[in-house]
This record gives structure tokens, sequence and C-alpha cells, in this order.
């Protein structure tokens, strides 16, 4: 894929929430940039752009990924998964019921990292969520919430279909 | 007053912006585009402290997109909320690392960003105040020449032309020289910390568009609306209903979105394109280093007391570090004067608090307003005094807590519905901690646990005026549409009014929609989303309002029910007859007026309307102090308990506690969530959140990776929160206000909980192992 490095913009087209949708990007256009930008997927935040916070968080090929650090041209053969598209993970009810959301900033960052940590380690103990969750920042609420409702997820895992990603809604 | 058995205040009702927040589908300001919407950015100033020689803007013109720039030469007249000190963008001197020197606005975000790198200021550097301490010297270099010039839009703000004072506000209760002479036993220390950050995950934004019949439309992240519209008035001379602003849900504000910067900058970028919709958003660079942050602060408390251990003279000297502009500092210093003494009975009060110019970023309200900062100098001093007395440190404040009848600082008289109970709170406090008088403790491999508590008051420093509006709009199927002007910037201010309005409707919480987003041109005024006022003012203005839509549904019903309106009830969806509850309508055959059979209607829609606002404020004196500066107190006790290891000065915090006496809660959940967010907010600066500056006043660390935010896994193992619930008699069912008080004794407890492991007086912040480190080191092994 050759797509224009000056102030041009090539179509080109990306998986996101399993459908493919056909884009404009330059080659300096972050993956974050365009989805918030050509998508309308603004549930992706831009709270640093420098990979510190978090609120960026995307699953690429269901890896959690900080998407403000990734270009575009980048995740083209990938599968993208957004907050958009984990409207029925156990996660983002977890959040609601645990009181783990306040201003809200912070939080589809903190279900797309941790649907990743559950669907990926549903076992997991303390040291690995905390080692997981570090990378989001939460300015609000004191991060107990968000760890119960990790735990709480962690706990009902059994619910989650076997990736865990809802398709049925985009 | 209706103190009966409630249905939903005192419950914990889920927050009604949840479900949508874990979506992702909410739209905060930077989700929003809007067809045609130009891009501003802004150039920023390479120098602390210098005149501005010349600006060049020829080379940034030359990129593409650009539309236009603006310099200072545009407007280059002083703003400012309080005292107008600080021209939108800088005129003839900078006086920060990184204030605005241009905006530029071009088509794409980043076009304008490269415009602003190619403006080329030439500058003559001036000297360089760096610190609040230099600021305050007689022969400082001088950030403002004219201060006494400059226009005061408030009471109770004193400039002192010639030095770096931007306000000295005095209090002067009792015969303080006498008192001090006369103790047993005085204490005095100093403590200082730098200036930090509010750090709201969203950056501030704003974007101003003007109609071509002269509207100005505004869209921000703001705390303060109707503060954009006055700002707008007084400085730029358009009419106060000709600008229109709309609020969305913020991404968190602690005080820092209460400013008004990007708007008027916004303002003169859309001017300069004949009034096409500009947008400016900050990155999280500019957040920290061009927008307001939080005060910087050196105090001096000395204390004495009789032969009973009782408190009769005390001594505050404040340097609230301003930085290069007052904004709300000069605010903060007139708060800080006024709650000076902390929670504690002192007939004796001299305070001198002073806002401080020096050449850094200027600072705005912080949430606590001054008074975790006064708390931590004030509670330190507390228990070094309590050492040094050879008594109980809680003993020692319990011993002095301030109770009705008695008089704060400004000699307000507390009366037991204005102030709640601290010694309560203490009290609760010490048995959550499992406070026994034995610490530190400290184990076999080195680790030193130990405990500290702080006691904390604060009143609500509105301005005397200060007010809040709401509406209730029945809905043709009997719900309710309750519209006011409080922001929801995540402490669920919307949840809490619409329990409100249901309580006294006697409705479900579910049938009240609530409008998440403020747009002044329809909602009632409101003065601001500040100094954790909502509650008490937009709570009392709902609980009006309800009342009004309960006189109209009687008058409506007594017609429909062929009885007069005094027999009548509103409850349960229902207007019924009091005495035969079975008898009755439902509210929906009313909401839009009672249509007989023959349809012939009576009444229309029933829309209740409410304002409420402050009663019996006064400014204070400017002698003196004398005044009565807020509606009540709300009071409480945080204690934390620490683990330090002696090997590597690092520390963890094991137990965070909150007793919080505001009234009646309610709701108990979003209460807590406010308390838990408030000592995690607290710690978290108090632990490492500092402003690094070099020699030439810029900052070092101005991102998220370098300034050290707490992480996931950082904060403390376990929190407790309590609520003591002593109602107030004039509050919306006997509320308070809370939010902001979570913070405020967060950094003292830390404070005084590590100087005890550590067996050294820290009266430094940030708490970081190097200061433990060089202050043992000063203190054990002085060079
Ligand atoms: S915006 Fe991507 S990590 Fe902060
Ligand atoms: S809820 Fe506000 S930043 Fe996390």
């Amino acid at each position: 894929m050759i797509v224009s490095n000056t102030g041009k913009y090539t179509v080109v087209s990306l998986l996101v929430n399993g459908s493919s949708q056909d884009i404009m990007i330059r080659s300096a256009d972050t993956l974050l940039c365009t989805l918030r930008n050509q998508l309308g997927l603004t549930g992706a935040k831009q709270a640093c752009g420098n990979g510190d916070c978090g609120a960026c968080t995307v699953l690429v090929d269901g890896k959690p990924m900080h998407s403000c650090l990734l270009l575009t041209m980048e995740a083209l053969n990938s599968g993208i998964t957004t907050i958009e598209g984990l409207r029925h993970s156990p996660v983002r009810q977890a959040f609601v019921d645990n009181w783990a959301i306040q201003c809200g900033y912070c939080t589809p960052g903190f279900i797309v990292n941790g649907h990743a940590l559950v669907t990926e380690h549903p076992d997991a103990e303390d040291e690995r969520i905390e080692e997981w969750l570090q990378s989001n920042l939460c300015r609000c609420t004191g991060y107990q919430e968000i760890k119960d409702a990790i735990k709480s997820a962690l706990n009902a895992n059994n619910l989650l279909d076997s990736n865990g990603i809802d398709t049925a809604e985009q | 007053m209706h103190y009966g058995s409630r249905t939903t205040v005192g419950f914990a009702e889920q927050r009604i912006d949840a479900v949508e927040k874990s979506t992702g589908n909410v739209k905060y300001l930077g989700d929003k585009s809007f067809q045609g919407m130009l891009h501003a950015k802004v150039a920023t100033s390479t120098e602390a402290h210098a005149r501005i020689k010349s600006i060049d803007t020829s080379e940034a013109w030359k990129v593409q997109g650009v539309r236009a720039i603006v310099t200072g030469k545009t407007f280059p007249f002083p703003i400012g909320p309080i005292l107008a000190d600080r021209p939108p963008i800088a005129f003839d001197k900078v006086r920060y690392y990184g204030e605005p020197i241009a905006v530029i606005v071009a088509d794409h975000p980043y076009q304008a960003k490269q415009a602003a790198g190619k403006i080329v200021a030439e500058y003559e550097p001036l000297p360089i105040v760096n610190s609040v301490e230099q600021a305050f010297q007689k022969d400082a270099p001088l950030i403002h020449e004219q201060s006494g010039q400059y226009t005061k839009l408030i009471d109770n703000v004193y400039p002192v032309p010639g030095t770096n004072i931007a306000s000295h506000v005095k209090i002067r209760k009792g015969e303080f020289g006498k008192a001090w002479a006369v103790c047993k036993d005085t204490i005095s220390a100093t403590y200082s910390f730098n200036l930090s950050d509010h750090a709201a995950m969203e950056t501030r934004t704003a974007t101003v568009e003007i109609n071509s019949d002269g509207r100005v439309i505004v869209h921000s992240t703001s705390q303060s609306p109707f503060t954009i519209k006055k700002i707008f008035n007084q400085f730029f001379n358009l009419d106060v209903g000709k600008v229109i602003v709309h609020i969305p849900m913020l991404g968190g504000a602690f005080g820092g979105k209460g400013a008004v910067q990007l708007e008027p900058l916004a303002y003169l970028a859309s001017n300069a394109v004949g009034g096409k919709l500009v947008k400016l958003q900050f990155e999280r660079e500019e957040d920290m280093m061009t927008a307001p942050c939080h005060i910087g602060f050196n105090a001096t408390v000395k204390l004495g007391v009789n032969e009973e251990g009782k408190l009769i003279a005390g001594q505050y000297t404040f340097l609230i570090e301003a930085g290069a502009y007052s904004d709300q500092a000069a605010g903060i210093t007139r708060a800080a004067a006024l709650d000076c003494t902390g929670p504690y009975h002192i007939p004796n009060v001299w305070c001198d608090s002073y806002c401080m110019y020096t050449n850094h970023p200027y600072a705005t309200s912080f949430r606590g307003y001054g008074h975790p900062e006064l708390t931590f100098a004030i509670e330190r001093t507390i228990d070094q005094f309590a050492d040094k007395l050879q008594m109980d440190p809680i003993e020692f404040r319990l011993l002095n807590v301030i109770k009705p009848g008695q008089t704060t600082p400004t000699q307000s008289i507390l009366t037991p519905n204005n102030i709640g109970d601290a010694a309560k709170c203490m009290t609760r406090a010490k048995e959550l901690i499992g406070w026994d008088g034995k610490q530190p403790i400290v184990s076999e491999n080195g680790l030193v646990r130990a405990k500290g508590v702080a006691l904390f008051w604060k009143t609500s420093t509105t301005s005397t005026n200060a007010q809040a509006g709401a509406i209730l709009k029945f809905e043709a199927d009997g719900t309710v549409t309750l519209t006011s002007a409080a922001v929801e910037l995540g402490q669920g201010t919307k949840t809490i009014l619409a329990q409100i309005a249901a309580e006294r409707l006697k409705m479900n919480v579910s049938d009240i929609h609530v409008t998440m987003e403020v747009n002044t041109q329809y909602t009632p005024h409101q003065w601001r989303t500040v100094a954790s006022s909502t509650t008490f003012l937009a709570g009392n203005a709902v609980l009006a309002a309800a009342d009004d839509a309960i006189r109209q549904l009687k008058r409506i019903g007594a017609v429909a029910l062929q009885c007069s309106e005094e027999d009548l009830d509103v409850g349960n969806g229902r207007v019924y007859i009091k005495a035969k509850p079975d008898i009755g309508i439902n509210i929906e055959t009313v909401a839009l007026g009672y249509k007989y059979p023959n349809g012939h209607t009576v009444g229309g829609q029933v829309i209740g309307i409410g304002v409420h606002v402050q009663r019996h404020l006064t400014p204070m004196d400017k002698e003196t102090g004398f005044g009565d500066p807020g509606p009540w107190w709300s009071v409480g006790a945080q204690a934390v308990e620490i683990e330090w290891d002696e090997s590597n000065y690092h520390y963890k915090i094991v137990k965070a506690v909150t007793v919080l006496d505001g009234g009646t809660i309610i709701n108990p959940m979003t209460a807590a969530q406010q308390m838990r967010g408030g000592i995690f907010l607290g710690l978290s600066i108090a632990r490492g959140e500092s402003f690094e500056f070099n020699e030439q006043g810029v900052i070092q660390n101005p991102d998220l990776r370098t300034y050290q935010l707490m992480r996931f896994g950082e904060q403390p193992d376990e929190y407790i929160v309590e609520f003591v619930e002593t109602p107030a008699e004039d509050g919306p069912f006997g509320a308070r206000g809370i939010g902001e008080y979570g913070v405020i004794g967060a950094a003292a407890a830390l404070a005084n909980g590590l100087s005890l492991a550590t067996n050294v007086e820290l009266t430094q912040l940030p708490l970081t192992p190097e200061l433990i480190w060089r202050t043992r080191r000063a203190a054990y092994d002085p060079v």
C-alpha cells in the first residue's frame, strides 16, 4: 500500500468494529485522529497525545494499543475494536454497576483496556491487574471503583463469549 | 421543611450519566465538529519575563491554510475576573513562559500548529521573579508596574502598587499582640510548595462564532458560563443577551475550568476571520504551561496556648503564588484569610494573606480554593505543637475544636445550623484509622507504619448575590424535564438535582429528565459551578420550582376535581384529595392543562420556576476582615496510614479515611465518590505533583510522563468514607456542600503520618522520597 506522503489524501479501507470502512488519510494521520475525525468514533479520547494516559486505547487485533501513537497506515491490515464496539462487554456494565465513572473521560480507555485484560487473562490477580491498568490515568475516581469493576467483570467472566467482542451493533 | 420518610433523597440512585458515559457516546466539546469550522492555535512566549520588541508573522503567513493571525495589538487591554490585569494575548510584555503572544487561525489544526512555530518574537529580557519568596522581597523586579491602575471587578481586592502584591487581605480579631505576650507556650513554623496542575483528563477547549446579526455563540469546557457572558460584556462591549454560551458535560474540572482564558482568545480569532466558527483546543502541554494552574504557597503559622492547652492566639502569614496574573488567586487569598485558623476556636487572630505575582504560569481556583493549602500548614503546626506540649494530637484538636456560639476569624457567629460537628468527625475518624497513640510501629524488616490525621473546615465563598435557578417543565405524559445551569463535570450534580426534584414532587427519579448541557439562552442564571455551592444553591432553586409546580398542579386539579386547592395533595403521579386519596386525577391529565369532556381546557402547561439567592452575605472589612463571607461551614476529619521503607525512603499509603459532616447526604454513593476522588486527588498532589522550574522560569515537566499523577496501583489500599449528617435548616433537605471537601485534609494527614514515621518535620510538598531524604539529612547529618 502506498500512501501519499504530502498534504494529499489517499483512500484506504480500515476494518473497524467488524466492518470495513473507506477513509481518506494522510501518511501522518494517527489512528486516533482517523477514528475520531473520519469515522466519528469519538469514544477514544486524546488526553495527552504522548502515550502517557491511555484515554485513546483501542484494540488492534485484540491487543490494547494507544491509538495516539499508531499511524493509521500501520493499522490497515488489522482489525480495530473501539469502545463503540464493546457495548455488550461485561466490563462496560461492571463500570456502571461499581460506580467507576465520574466525568467519564478516561472511561472508554479503561473499559477497552479492561476488556482486553479480562479476555486474555480471565484469572488475573491483583498484580497483573495493576500492571495492566497502569497505562491508564483517571483523575476523578481514586481507582478503587475501577479496580472493583475489573474484579467483578473477571468474576463474571464466564458470561463472555469466545472473543467477547460485540459484532451485532455497529 | 419536609423531613418525613423519604423515597429518593438519601438513597444511592444510579447516576443518570453513567450508562451513556460507559458506551463512549457522550459528546464532550472536543468530540463535536461543526461544518466549516476553522482551527486556532496559540504561539507562546519563550521568555518568562521580557519586553516584546517585535513580533514577525511573515513566515507564519506563508503556511498553507492560514486565515488570520492575531497579536496583542488587536486587543491591548487587560481583563480578569477579580482584578483586570491580564491581556488575553500578551501586549508590550510577557510575564510567563508559555503565555500566548499570537493566535493563528487555519483550515486544519496541523496548519495552525505549523504556522505557530513560525512566529518570530524579539524580546528584551527582564529580570525573572522565580519564586514567591523572591517576589515578596523589597527590591524584587516588578512584574506589574501599573497594578494600582487595574480595574477591580469585585470587592476585597487590594493591590499594593510598587510591589508584586496583587492583593493584601487582613484579619484582625481580638488583640493578638497582648494575647501572644501572655501565652504559656508558643510555636512557629513555615511551609511551602510550588505551583502544580489540575490535570483534568479533558484539556480545555472553546469554540466561538459571531453571527451576522451580532450574536456570539460560545461553546466551552467551562464551569462558569455566565462569567463568560459577563466578561464578554465588560471587556468586548457586547450585550449580555447576545452572548450565548453552551457547556456540554466536562471531562473533569477541579476548579481549573472556572477561569476564562480560551473563550476571549477564540472570540478574537473568530472576529479576525469575519465571525466564522473557530475552535481552540489545548493540547496537554498547553493545558499545563499556558492555561492557569494550581497556586503555590508559603505560610508561616504562629500559635500560642494558655495553661490549659487552649489556643488563645494565632498569627498567619500566607504568600499565595498567583504567578503572572491574579485571576482567582486574588479570591483564594481572601478565602484563605477568612478561614485561616482552621476549625479551631482562637479568640485573637492576626492574618496577612498576600496574593503574589511571579513570572510563572498564572493560577486559578483549584478544588478547595485555598483550603487544602492552609490546612496543610495549620494541621502540621497543630501536630508539632501537640508534640511540644506532650499532648495526644487528637486530644489537642478536640480541646480546641470550634463549636456553635463561637466566632470565625471574620467574626461570623456559628450556630448549630451553619456548621457541622467537627468533634464528631474527628472522633469517628480516630476510630476508623485505629488510633491508639502507639506509633510509629517499626517492623523487623525496616518498614515503619504511622498514622496522620487532619481536621478541616471550609465555607462556600460565593459572591454575596450568588444564585441559581431551575425550571421544571411538565411533559404531556406527566414526567418532568429539569433545566438548570449547573455544569456536570463528573461530580454527579445532575443526578442530585433530579433526586431533589423527585423527592419534593413525590415522583420516581426516573421520571425526571435532566438537561445535561447548559445553554445560557434558556437555562436560568447560575453564579458558577464551583465552591461546592451547587447542591445548596441549585438544589434550593429546584425545591422552589417544585413548590411552584405543585401550586399550579393543585390549582388546575381543584378545577378538575371540583374542590378547593387546599384540599389537594400531589404525589405518585397524581393530584388527589388529601382526606380521600382514592379520589384524584393523574398528573398527565393536568400537565398541559385540564381538558373538560367538551374540549374546553383550563390551565395550560405546568412549568415550575424557582430561584435561590444567598442570604445576608457581606463583603469583608478592609482593615479587620469583619464580615459574613459564607452561608455555612462543612467540616471533616481525614486520616491516613502509611508504611515507609527506611531502606529506600519510599512509602505506600495503606488506608485513607474521610469523615465529613456536609449535612444531609442526598446520594450516599455519589457523595462517597466525591470523598474518595477528593482524598485521592489531594494525596496525588501531596505525594508527587509539582511544577519544576529552571533558572529561566521554564517548566521542566509539562506533560503527563514527567509530571507525576498517581497511577493505578499507587492509590491507598483501602478508602474508608463515612458521613456525619448534622442537617442545615436552610439547605435542600438539610444538605450543605461537599464537592471540594474530600481533598482538603489529604496533604496534611499524609504529611503528619510521614513526619511521625520518618522522625523529621516535613514542611514542604510534594512528599517525595528525595524530600524525606534531604530533610532527614539536614536534621541528622548536617554538612
Ligand atoms: S492520548 Fe494516547 S495515551 Fe494519552
Ligand atoms: S472519571 Fe474522570 S478521569 Fe476518570
